[in-house]
């Protein structure tokens, strides 16, 4: 039963009719994501996580307080709330003289590593998903709208699928892991290759959006207009298709920093100078009678925001749902 | 109906084949090779690399280098760089010992996913919904190998269950039943672990299936014309909600290569997983394209035998 027709039934139409009129489709979302308590507490979480990151990087790479390379062997292995050593030198001792999170096997700090790591974890995140949202909305965008053009023996349409299919054929971690520890070890190989391999369930939401659009009369308003065909589906169509795109993009973002903690695991992630959260986990699993906290705080950072991630991912969706709005 | 299976198996061959030759490529074209796994072992001249090089046909231009490893994969002959075993009996080997754990793991999952999933539909917005959505989220977003070493120091402390490996190392003089035993205990917690993932996706993924089927009319009618409650839920309701997990099958096998890689990894697993990853550290190229290229075949197959059982469980369907 839709909204509209619920209220008429309480006796109360003009109240339906404003509702109709003046709520935009964000409002719409916003209201109807609001109401998700857990989605919102991992908005809030990734709000935070995002200043963390962005002011990580800036603290990590200009005040050597944070340098997260800062090697004191003096002070390896002490526990979170730990003082620092006298003999450490004056002008790299942490702030206020404790280390928050302690120190690892070199004695370096961990909440620096950590806020090093955060910047670094999230930016393979949105890179790698950037990269696949991009290849993604082109391929599905081509074969949603150029798919009756002919090459040759086949259609765009069929090339583009086709090849999407043999794509989701290759196991996607054991080709990862293959083209990672074959490729000189470096982040950007990682990124790209995440990226690389995990398009194909957005070129095929986008391909179905855009047959969909195709016949619309606001498309076909546009075509009669007679504006470039780049402006008609990069103004006119992505904007409309880009609602089921963001929520498996929130999601792959939250399967990408997975992805890399598990080669980090394997030994194929991030290489030492960059600390990811993955790396400083599959680190700390060999001190996790020694040091728990170098294990158990990457683990439950890595958890709490790939949670998040997967939280606003579900609660978008849940929104955006046609046939959930009506409840 | 034959006609349509017949061209569908050609099309599936055709990719089949791309994914190979694209395999091919990859593995290839990147940089490392055989001959540079250990740089630094003095015993290795230039002269060896030439010959080792010559050996593998890696000088050979790459769709001859395809070719031969085709011949060979199909004639069976394939030998693997690393010890010159051959490579199929090799993987078959590791099949048969990750065949235990993917079987217990699908047992589990399925056995578990369903009431709860389906007991979470019914109590839409309840406590039990609410928090059964929290766990499974939780479940999906822990790294997988954080979990199970947790659940390791957990259970070898409390429970005694062996963790590592497939047996007790000096078992083989034991009865029977004991080695049994033993072989059932190891597969506990490793086919657990990797049965939660599962566990948490299928269980979502039931609850959104019978959330649809509760909405539509037929079960409004049964409900209408004064059936039980659980006889709606389980039998108008449940019936329908199942069609789409006949395709679900045919997903499953693939899972056997791709997810075991870190689960075979942290309990020391001799399976399929594992024999992918030595492989790749090796730069073993015949086991790792003939593991991919089973993964693929696997796949398409699954996604096959998943197309027909839909067209048999669903009269709405009819394959042309």
């Amino acid at each position: 039963m839709g909204e509209a027709e619920k209220n008429r039934h309480n006796g109360s139409p003009d109240r339906a009719a404003q509702a109709v009129i003046y709520e935009t489709p964000f409002d719409e979302f916003w209201r109807l994501f609001k109401r998700d308590r857990l989605a919102m507490v991992g908005l809030v979480v990734l709000v935070l996580l995002l200043f963390m990151a962005v002011a990580g990087k800036a603290l990590t790479e200009w005040w050597v307080v944070f340098d997260p390379s800062t090697v004191n062997l003096v002070d390896k292995f002490k526990s979170p709330l730990s003082q620092v050593s006298t003999l450490v030198p004056v002008d790299t001792r942490p702030l206020l003289g404790v280390y928050i999170l302690g120190t690892d096997e070199l004695g370096r700090d961990v909440f620096a590593r950590m806020l090093q790591g955060s910047f670094v974890s999230l930016s393979i995140g949105f890179i790698a998903v950037g990269i696949s949202v991009f290849i993604g909305i082109l391929l599905g965008g081509l074969a949603g709208y150029y798919g009756k053009l002919r090459l040759g023996i086949m259609t765009v349409d069929t090339l583009i699928m086709r090849f999407t299919d043999v794509m989701l054929c290759f196991p996607t971690f054991f080709l990862i892991l293959t083209v990672v520890a074959l490729l000189p070890p470096s982040i950007y190989n990682i990124m790209i290759v995440i990226g690389v391999t995990s398009w194909m369930g957005t070129a095929r939401f986008v391909r179905a959006e855009f047959l969909a659009l195709r016949e619309q009369d606001f498309v076909v308003a546009a075509q009669a207009m007679g504006l470039p065909e780049r402006r008609i589906i990069f103004l006119h169509m992505v904007p409309n298709a880009i609602a089921p795109v963001l929520v498996s993009a929130t999601i792959g973002v939250a399967t990408a920093i997975l992805t890399e903690s598990a080669l980090s695991f394997l030994g194929f992630g991030v290489q030492p100078p960059f600390a990811t959260w993955g790396n400083i986990l599959s680190d700390g699993k060999g001190f996790i009678f020694d040091a728990p906290w170098l294990f158990f705080i990457p683990g439950l950072a890595i958890l709490v925001v790939v949670l998040a991630f997967n939280l606003v991912g579900e609660g978008m969706r849940e929104a955006l749902n046609p046939k959930l709005r009506q409840r | 109906m034959w006609s349509y299976i017949l061209r569908n198996l050609l099309q599936r061959l055709v990719l089949l084949f791309i994914v190979s030759v694209i395999a091919h490529g990859v593995v290839h074209l990147a940089p490392g090779e055989p001959t540079q796994v250990d740089p630094s072992n003095p015993r290795m001249k230039p002269e060896d690399i030439v010959k080792i090089r010559k050996a593998f046909h890696l000088d050979e231009p790459l769709h001859l280098q395809y070719a031969y490893w085709m011949r060979d994969l199909l004639s069976g002959e394939l030998k693997s760089f690393k010890d010159s075993q051959p490579v199929l009996p090799k993987i078959w080997d590791r099949f048969l010992n990750s065949l235990p754990l993917f079987i217990l793991a699908t047992i589990i999952v399925w056995t578990l996913s369903f009431p709860t999933g389906i007991k979470a539909a019914i109590r839409r917005g309840s406590i039990y919904d609410r928090s059964t959505a929290f766990i499974a989220y939780t479940l999906i977003s822990v790294p997988g190998f954080f979990l199970s070493y947790l659940a390791i120091l957990w259970v070898v402390a409390v429970l005694g269950v062996p963790v590592i490996g497939m047996r007790t190392f000096g078992m083989e003089d034991a009865m029977p039943w004991f080695q049994g035993m033993d072989r059932i205990w190891h597969l506990v917690i490793p086919s657990l672990m990797s049965a939660l993932g599962g566990i948490a996706v299928l269980s979502r993924y039931v609850r959104s299936q019978m959330l649809e089927v509760i909405g539509q009319d037929y079960v409004r009618t049964a409900r209408a014309k004064g059936l039980p409650e659980d006889q709606v839920i389980y039998h108008h309701a449940l019936r329908n909600a199942l069609l789409p997990f006949v395709t679900m099958f045919g997903f499953l096998l693939p899972g056997l290569i791709g997810g075991s890689v870190i689960f075979e990894q942290i309990f020391a697993w001799p399976g399929l997983g594992r024999l992918g990853y030595d492989a790749i550290l090796s730069r073993d190229f015949p086991v790792i394209l003939t593991i991919n290229f089973i993964a693929a075949a696997l796949t398409l197959a699954g996604t096959f035998v998943s197309d027909l059982l839909y067209a048999v469980a669903d009269p709405r369907i009819r394959l042309h």
